[in-house]
């Protein structure tokens, strides 16, 4: 059984299938629909025996890099271009096939928006390494 | 151990009583999911009670326990049951035989309806006797998450008939699945595999369920050597064999040739053969390769279309042409693989490998990073980036 994460980005990836303001811009009744819907996607992971973990990122993001023996951590938190990758969270799931996880994926990417109207946000999916010993020698 | 009171019971003779007195209970009538989880709430209650007061028949008491939870699930939910004073009746010990009782329970286990994932979390509980929490372990899923797996499997196997035989096959690949996924958390699923594996033997004289055995002790004998002291893959051509477990040979050996006298050779029995062949190789040198490629070559008569529906023996079976015919033939083989496997590492892997034994280094070198680059697994991801920088490094892998 692979896994996969299903990351959600505030921004970056392929271009919006169609554009849509911030959340905090949507209609109250739009929110709670969207929030209600995620929560259900959860709880529909969990019945399935599908659900691993799901985490959701704030949007505060700091770089820090070494900065050299007796040095503190060299660290930047912007401006960051408006186009960089942001990671806003993500789903952990353990499928059977790559192809659940797309199916998965695109459910989540149904997601309602303003209007009801489905996001079509992107999701970025990503199979997990395994991480055990190995049970038989490759070919 | 059974009816020999004052030997005390160990937790692999306790859990080899769970699918005898499961089947027992199903074949009285119960419910295989209200069964399956009084069953588990008796040995929650055995591992409290008997290391005080072993009972004289484990079996009789695992079975009048779990029939008493049934009663009382039954009592509580509604009192339209008034039938269930019958339950409290003993089944008749050796009414069926232990072997029956397993392969009937891997059956209901392994039922084609269920998903590959479903059949493995219901095996390892209902056959194997694991909890919940030691099966989530072994997966890296959460308990909850499993528990949700098994529950939706027993679901799903309310309404089937459970009372005519299964399909082999499945519960073969079943077991072999459990054995790949390996050493894990707490719980070994290998042993576990090989333990289950070697209890569906003595229960079915089909000669593939042996040969799976088979393959599995073959393999399993080559572990110590399969990783070094900081972890790193070893590969097959470079294990110190004198680290092989020659004991797991050499039943790995007997078990196969018990199954080959069937005369009715399939994947598994083949496999074992293949498997056999580098066992018995005394360095990596005096391989027999021919044997190797002719074992390979009914391996991938087995399928009509072997590149569509086995390609994982056509790729096996490339590397025996590149060491029997020479590695350009080898690669011409891979060739056919292109549009099935291109995108998994192991064609890639396999390709490197046969461009290092052609003495193309460079070519070895990308094929390796292209492996690298696809790896689902970290220790072996780290191995072929390992390969990949050597040999562009252009330092030959020492091939025996």
């Amino acid at each position: 059984m692979p896994k996969y994460l299903l990351l959600k980005h505030y921004r970056g990836g392929p271009d919006p299938h169609h554009p849509f303001p911030p959340m905090d811009q949507w209609a109250p009744e739009d929110v709670e629909a969207h929030m209600a819907f995620l929560k259900n996607v959860t709880r529909q992971l969990e019945e399935n025996g599908e659900y691993v973990d799901a985490r959701a990122l704030t949007q505060e993001r700091t770089w820090v890099r070494y900065g050299g023996p007796d040095a503190a951590p060299v660290t930047t938190d912007g401006p960051h271009p408006e186009t960089s990758d942001l990671i806003a969270g993500w789903y952990m799931i353990d499928v059977e096939s790559r192809e659940r996880a797309l199916e998965i994926a695109a459910e989540v990417s149904s997601e309602p928006g303003p209007g009801g109207k489905p996001l079509c946000e992107w999701i970025d999916v990503r199979e997990v390494m395994w991480e055990r010993p190995q049970t038989t020698d490759p070919a | 151990v059974i009816g020999e009171p004052t030997l005390p019971l160990d937790e692999g003779a306790l859990r080899a009583l769970v699918p005898r007195v499961l089947a027992g209970l199903v074949r009285r009538g119960e419910d295989f999911d209200a069964a399956e989880d009084a069953l588990q709430e008796a040995l929650l209650e055995a591992l409290r009670v008997w290391p005080e007061h072993l009972p004289n028949d484990p079996r009789a008491w695992l079975t009048t326990v779990a029939s008493r939870r049934l009663v009382d699930a039954r009592r509580s939910e509604a009192a339209r049951f008034r039938r269930e004073e019958a339950m409290y009746a003993e089944p008749r010990p050796g009414a069926t035989e232990e072997g029956d009782d397993t392969l009937f329970v891997l059956f209901c286990c392994c039922h084609p309806d269920l998903s590959p994932a479903s059949q493995v979390a219901l095996t390892l509980r209902a056959v194997g006797g694991l909890t919940t929490r030691e099966i989530a372990d072994a997966f890296y899923v959460p308990e909850a998450t499993m528990a949700q797996r098994i529950s939706r499997a027993k679901r799903a196997l309310q309404g089937r008939r459970l009372n005519q035989p299964g399909d082999l096959a499945v519960v073969l690949r079943v077991l072999y699945l459990i054995y790949t996924a390996g050493h894990a958390g707490r719980v070994d699923l290998v042993a576990e595999a090989i333990r289950l594996a070697r209890q569906l033997t003595l229960a079915t004289e089909e000669p593939e369920a042996r040969g799976l055995l088979a393959l599995m002790l073959l393999n399993h004998a080559r572990f110590p050597a399969r990783f070094d002291s900081e972890g790193r893959i070893v590969t097959l051509d470079r294990q110190d064999r004198g680290l092989w477990d020659t004991r797991e040979i050499a039943e790995g050996v007997r078990v196969l040739q018990s199954a080959l006298a069937a005369r009715h050779p399939g994947r598994y029995q083949i496999e074992a053969a293949i498997a056999a062949l580098h066992d018995d190789a005394a360095s990596a040198g005096e391989t027999d390769w021919p044997q190797i490629l002719a074992w390979y070559d009914d391996l991938v008569a087995l399928t009509d279309d072997p590149v569509r529906q086995d390609p994982a023996a056509v790729l096996g079976r490339a590397v025996a042409v590149g060491h029997v015919l020479g590695a350009a033939a080898g690669l011409r083989e891979t060739d056919r693989l292109r549009e099935v496997l291109g995108d998994r590492h192991r064609w890639h892997a396999v390709r490197g490998h046969l461009h290092e034994l052609d003495g193309d280094l460079s070519a070895a070198g990308a094929a390796y990073a292209d492996a690298a680059r696809r790896a689902t697994d970290v220790a072996e991801r780290d191995h072929l980036v390992r390969q990949a920088a050597r040999a562009r490094a252009g330092e030959p892998y020492p091939m025996p």
